[in-house]
């Protein structure tokens, strides 16, 4: 839909900025605005959004990248699957190249692991219908917006009787970390942009305890330049104001309640568990597992040898994912740490910040 | 990893829908938002419908970013807002 495109329009953005810029002035402070959408952080870098704010309005990244903030753990665990030979690894692109304690899940494959990467939940059914000798294991790693995907391969393969597909639950949801960077005494969030996709399916009334509960000025938006500076604009008035309140200005397709039939279909098969976090620890409820009688879909039983795992040396990614530094202030930024050969999850990913600022200079 | 497009329902065939976006046709199910119809805009997410764009709701943002570069675009210093 080239409509899309019309919400970049350059000078819809020029106007934006100046009228940012206008009400930046009656700031009574520097202020700092937190995305934690993956997408988003590409988004702001792509399109050079960070140089058209004042000074007085920081715009920094927090934990939105879902490959960034999956534990090292899970990556190891994943490998040892995929060299079991009677184990098929089906994977999204974006955790191929993530570093595990000693490799990546390319690596593995190389060395002859089996290592799919699919583009969607229902093709990695279709390897479980064409591999009937072998399990085929689904990573479920991403947010509320991609959990649905998998609880409906599930909901397909119970009701289609695919009995060697399974998932190795690594999915979290959102609210439980801004509530923890927002308690934070060592962040400064004045107010986050909510991520858009996310609230296609939880639906923006789930992010009232942001303004209710935290004080903080929250603002749903899409990922057009347009979308991101519009909320940028809502939340510098806001904390003019003293009026802290979710918005929603991406209601082209974000509702108050949201996909209610997705979440249903999540709830039939998970449940909140404690998880934890690259860079922010283990948070209570901020993960999801399969329910106990899913047994049989659960990758996580399978019996793998596991050593512990080793966090990379000198690596400041947990402090980039709570927007506590910038990429740059990271000492391997630049030199032992590229997209080419990252040493951290947020310089593998398209969605990481490092990975944001090499490519586009923040 | 929550990037999603917005998709044209071309042809609906049962749970699945064929689904167009500058003339790049792909298959996705809509399990997950069964009430979309032919000739929506559904927003596509890892081979799934996950929404439906309200055409509405677009046009009306785009009437008032176009106002907005209206009111703008007389004032000030060209490229002020750029430095």
């Amino acid at each position: 839909m080239s409509q899309e495109r019309r919400f970049a329009d350059p000078a819809a953005v020029r106007a934006l900025a100046t009228r940012i810029a206008r009400l930046a002035e009656g700031l009574p402070r520097c202020i700092t605005i937190m995305e934690v959408c993956g997408t988003h952080t590409h988004a702001v870098a792509a399109a050079g959004l960070r140089r058209l704010l004042p000074p007085a309005v920081r715009l920094i990244a927090g934990p939105g990248c879902p490959v960034c903030v999956t534990p090292v753990g899970y990556v190891d665990r994943a490998e040892a699957l995929a060299r079991r030979p009677d184990v098929i690894v089906a994977t999204f692109g974006d955790l191929v190249r993530v570093p595990s304690s000693h490799g990546s899940l390319e690596q593995c494959r190389a060395e002859g692991g089996a290592v799919h990467v699919v583009y969607s939940p229902r093709d990695a059914l279709a390897v479980a219908r064409e591999n009937p000798g072998r399990t085929v294991v689904f990573l479920g790693v991403g947010f509320e917006t991609t959990t649905p995907t998998v609880a409906a391969a599930l909901a397909e393969a119970e009701t289609a009787g695919v009995p060697n597909f399974r998932v190795l639950a690594g999915h979290k949801v959102m609210p439980p970390p801004m509530r923890a960077l927002a308690l934070d005494p060592a962040v400064q969030v004045d107010g986050f942009l909510l991520p858009g996709h996310v609230s296609v399916i939880v639906g923006s009334d789930a992010f009232e305890f942001v303004a209710s509960e935290l004080g903080r000025p929250a603002v749903v938006v899409g990922f057009a330049p347009t979308d991101v500076l519009r909320g940028v604009e809502a939340i510098v008035r806001q904390v003019r104001e003293g009026r802290p309140a979710i918005e929603n200005l991406y209601a082209r397709v974000v509702t108050r309640e949201g996909n209610r039939e997705a979440r249903a279909l999540v709830d039939r098969f998970f449940e909140p568990v404690d998880a934890v976090w690259r860079g922010l620890g283990p948070i209570p409820g901020s993960g999801l597992a399969l329910r106990e009688g899913l047994a049989h879909r659960d990758a996580g039983r399978i019996e793998v040898e596991v050593c512990a795992p080793v966090e990379p040396h000198g690596c400041r990614c947990g402090d980039v994912l709570k927007g506590v530094i910038d990429p740059p202030e990271c000492p391997l930024f630049g030199r032992v740490c590229t997209p080419a050969s990252a040493v951290g999850a947020c310089m593998v990913s398209s969605e990481g910040s490092c990975a944001a600022w090499y490519r586009h200079g923040g | 990893m929550c990037l999603a497009v917005p998709m044209q329902v071309l042809e609906r065939r049962g749970e699945l829908a064929i689904v167009e976006l500058d003339g790049v046709q792909r298959e996705v199910s809509l399990m997950l938002q069964p009430e979309a119809k032919r000739g929506d805009f559904v927003l596509v997410h890892a081979g799934y419908a996950i929404g439906i764009v309200d055409e509405q709701e677009a046009r009306e943002t785009l009437a008032l970013l176009a106002e907005m570069a209206r009111l703008e675009g007389g004032e000030g210093e060209p490229g002020a807002a750029f430095r």
